[in-house]
């Protein structure tokens, strides 16, 4: 009985790296979130937005929001990781960056077993994300 | 010994409730007074949100939805911020969610990789077009999406309501699209100690309804479990168990597309962001030790009552009303 549960239940080695990868991400993003919201809300580093602003602005649409504290979109806050409020986004990026990386290793090993459909159907994944991540869509501006 | 804990769990129970319900609509009350501090105290909100998250994400694993489907609504209907951020923060607090959940599911082998990868690519691809469109609805005016989101919620809640999941449908023959792709598997079932085969029917159908999920998910910021149960287990003939683990796996998929769009356009807000994230994984961990001695049936009605509330006072405050509060 056990064995035929073993062998039903057994998953794939890129499964499991796939799982291991996420497990290991989703904890340190959740890690690095804490850890910077700190840095963040007991000033140890400057934020670029004050959080005394932000009340007055968080009932407004995020297009004044953005125009009102000078923020950037899009990847923009990568020249403002020496602040503490953007400092967050190390966080936000690694936890949504997660699934591409994990794909990366679905990818290789549909490769690897010749499954074109899938090996197609993984690239398309990584390409429709990386899209989404660039800030080529959508992101706007202002 | 077992009836009080049962009894404590129950009593904890109503107490994170009356919590959900009320916090905020207490603070929404005092509301005024708390105006005056807000000019200096930028962490009233922030401190209220996070227990808030808290007590959602027990009651979101107890109820068995995804936190981004009772956050959205309750959060936008409750709390002054703007429906961007809310949109954009909820899609990080369910992809936060569904992301934890992923390792175990893959591990168990419950969520199926081979169904999920072309649900995915399509639900992915459409909560991209729907995160734009709800963007731009919201830049026209931003009470459109109140008032869809909730009729979408309402919508859910009657979902919730009717919709009986089969636990292991009859496929009597596979089609063409899911034999080609080979969509189906066995798993192991704990309860009947045997291995169950299963394979998909009607799968362009369904394939077809992933991009109506997508764009709902996309626009409104909701995690999709709601919707994606269903079309895996009525549609297409998925058992409910994969069902359910194969959707929580799709939500880490679908919801990062859109997560990607709300996050380059500038609406996750740190300050709010982070409390409603760690909350809410706090509370699912919590959540998921109550939930061993707890009543889940009766937690799911209680939840699909807090869903109706949320999408009429979604509906109320898109028309401006005023009639909930």
């Amino acid at each position: 009985m056990n064995t035929q549960k073993d062998q039903v239940h057994k998953p794939s080695r890129d499964q499991i790296i796939y799982a291991n990868l996420l497990i290991l991400g989703v904890w340190l993003g959740i890690v690095i979130l804490v850890i910077t919201y700190f840095i963040y809300v007991t000033g140890i580093l400057s934020p670029h937005v004050d959080m005394s602003i932000i009340p007055k602005l968080w009932d407004k649409g995020v297009t004044q929001y953005l125009e009102v504290t000078h923020s950037p979109h899009g990847w923009g806050w990568l020249s403002l990781l020496g602040k503490g409020d953007f400092l967050n986004y190390i966080g936000f990026t690694l936890l949504a960056l997660m699934t591409i990386g994990c794909y990366l290793v679905l990818f290789r090993g549909y490769l690897r077993q010749k499954d074109w459909i899938f090996s197609a159907i993984a690239l398309l994944e990584i390409v429709v994300l990386s899209l989404a991540a660039s800030g080529i869509m959508g992101s706007g501006s202002h | 010994m077992i009836n009080t804990r049962v009894r404590s769990v129950n009593l904890l129970f109503v107490l994170i409730m009356l919590i959900v319900l009320y916090f905020p609509a207490s603070a929404s009350g005092l509301e005024h007074l708390a105006t005056e501090a807000m000019d200096t105290a930028w962490w009233f909100w922030p401190t209220i949100l996070f227990f808030f998250c808290l007590a959602l994400g027990v009651l979101a694993v107890m109820a068995g939805v995804g936190g981004g489907v009772l956050y959205v609504p309750l959060v936008s209907g409750f709390f002054p911020f703007h429906i961007d951020f809310v949109r954009g923060i909820g899609l990080m607090v369910a992809l936060a969610g569904a992301l934890a959940a992923g390792p175990g599911l893959l591990r168990r082998n419950l969520a199926n990789l081979r169904l999920a990868l072309p649900v995915a690519l399509i639900a992915s691809t459409c909560s991209i077009m729907g995160a734009i469109l709800g963007l731009y609805l919201s830049s026209l005016n931003p009470d459109i999406i109140q008032i869809c989101l909730g009729v979408t919620i309402v919508g859910i809640a009657v979902l919730l309501v009717f919709s009986k999941n089969t636990e292991k449908p009859v496929v009597k023959k596979q089609d063409a699209v899911g034999l080609a792709l080979g969509l189906g598997g066995t798993y192991w079932d704990d309860g009947a100690r045997e291995s169950v085969e299963w394979k998909t029917h009607r799968t362009p159908l369904g394939l077809f309804m992933f991009i109506i999920v997508g764009l709902l998910a996309g626009v409104f910021g909701l995690g999709a479990g709601w919707a994606n149960v269903p079309v895996l287990n009525l549609l297409m003939g998925v058992p409910l168990k994969v069902s359910v683990a194969t959707s929580k796996f799709l939500l880490s998929i679908t919801d990062t597309s859109a997560a990607w769009i709300y996050m380059n356009r500038g609406c996750v807000i740190p300050l709010i962001g982070v409390p409603s994230i760690v909350g809410l994984m706090m509370g699912s961990l919590i959540g998921v030790k109550i939930l061993a001695v707890a009543k889940p049936k009766m937690i799911r009605y209680i939840v699909i009552v807090v869903l109706f509330f949320a999408g009429l006072k979604a509906i109320d405050k898109g028309l401006g009303l005023g009639l909930l509060g």
